[in-house]
């Protein structure tokens, strides 16, 4: 059964968002989203999974045994370079935010905007 | 917004979603069923079809290279976006003490710095090489050897040795090995137009099974990708630690 990961893909995705909302540093901000987006990887790997399966590499195994999902791990592939991806770009603009606001806490950036 | 009442509106929206999410995990399909059509038909086809043995990869630069195409463009994009928001706000500060800092970092390293950053590097160099080169045969590929070479750049700046000196010329050189790999791959995509019938065709020998030059154009779009990831990854992490060397000026 892989209710486990399942389970954590729930609790990953839940405790992001927590931390995205409760947070008061924008750096703070953008390691919640990644743990968020986190579960994304879990809940697609966990999809893909099969019991008394091995990893769809066939260097030393005969075609036709039986493997885990391709599909959703090249997905997973595609998920991480874009969360690397907007990650890089979030810091940049927390860099940019600080420098101009003077404060990298989203509360009082969001009193001094209005 | 006060905390309290933020934290109220976030648990009105997260327990419904949590009910929500264990409803539909609990009626996701079962872990002991065979694979999905799609799945299945990779797993028998994508190895006797493309000679690649890393079925992952033989779906990401071959059957879905389309998609893949795309991902290579938002690394390049987001690389480029980041270089931008740095460097306007580095025009705010003196652009020439930047550049005397930098020549200053090399001071701070430990020995202990120096000796493992310049050992580490060209083992890292290695490695990254073998991830992308074996990406069509084991677990790897351009995106991982690409990042696994970036880190190599990392090493040698840790160690405290010069980026720095002549790292004008050094990032323009990176930037242009990040548009060349981008191109690389958009051009081997053409390739399939021109000498196949669709865009992202493979069009070159597939060569035979379980040999680094098996996969036709999967290892070619590989070590594109590999060039232009870490390019990319080296602009990202120049820019950032750029950022770290103004700050620690500013607070001199």
């Amino acid at each position: 059964m892989n209710a486990p990961a399942y389970a954590v893909a729930a609790w990953l995705l839940l405790v992001g968002l927590y931390g995205v909302v409760t947070s008061r540093n924008l750096v703070h901000l953008v390691v919640c989203l990644s743990v968020s987006q986190a579960s994304t990887y879990v809940l697609l790997l966990g999809i893909g999974w099969r019991e008394h399966a091995t990893a769809p590499i066939f260097a030393d195994i005969p075609t036709g045994t039986r493997v885990v999902d391709p599909v959703v791990q090249a997905l997973t592939l595609t998920d991480i370079v874009v969360q690397a991806a907007v990650t890089a770009l979030l810091l940049a603009l927390v860099v940019q935010a600080r420098k101009r606001l003077g404060t990298a806490d989203p509360n009082r950036i969001g009193v001094l905007k209005g | 917004m006060s905390e309290r009442t933020r934290l109220a509106v976030f648990l009105a929206g997260a327990v419904p979603l949590a009910a929500l999410l264990t409803l539909a995990l609990i009626g996701l399909p079962g872990s002991d069923l065979p694979l999905g059509d799609l799945a299945g038909t990779i797993a028998a086809h994508a190895v006797p079809e493309r000679k690649g043995t890393n079925t992952v990869i033989d779906v990401a630069f071959d059957y879905r290279a389309l998609d893949t195409l795309g991902e290579e463009f938002m690394v390049f994009v987001a690389a480029i976006g980041t270089a931008v928001l740095l460097r306007a706000t580095r025009a705010d500060d003196e652009r020439s003490n930047v550049e005397e800092r930098r020549e200053l970092h090399g001071d701070d390293a430990s020995e202990l710095m120096r000796w493992a950053g310049g050992a580490l590097a060209p083992v890292t160099v290695l490695v990254g090489l073998y991830v992308v080169s074996h990406g069509q045969l084991t677990p790897g590929g351009g995106f991982q050897g690409g990042v696994v070479l970036a880190t190599a750049f990392l090493f040698v700046y840790l160690s405290g040795r010069r980026v720095a000196s002549g790292r004008v010329n050094a990032l323009s050189l990176t930037e242009a090995a990040e548009a060349a790999g981008a191109a690389g791959f958009a051009l081997i995509g053409i390739g399939g137009l021109i000498f196949g019938a669709v865009l992202m065709e493979n069009f070159v020998d597939l060569g035979s099974k379980g040999s680094v030059w098996s996969g036709g154009t999967i290892p070619l779009a590989n070590v594109a990708v590999g060039i232009e990831v870490a390019g990319a990854f080296v602009v990202i992490l120049t820019e950032l630690l750029d950022q770290l060397v103004v700050g620690r000026g500013a607070r001199r």
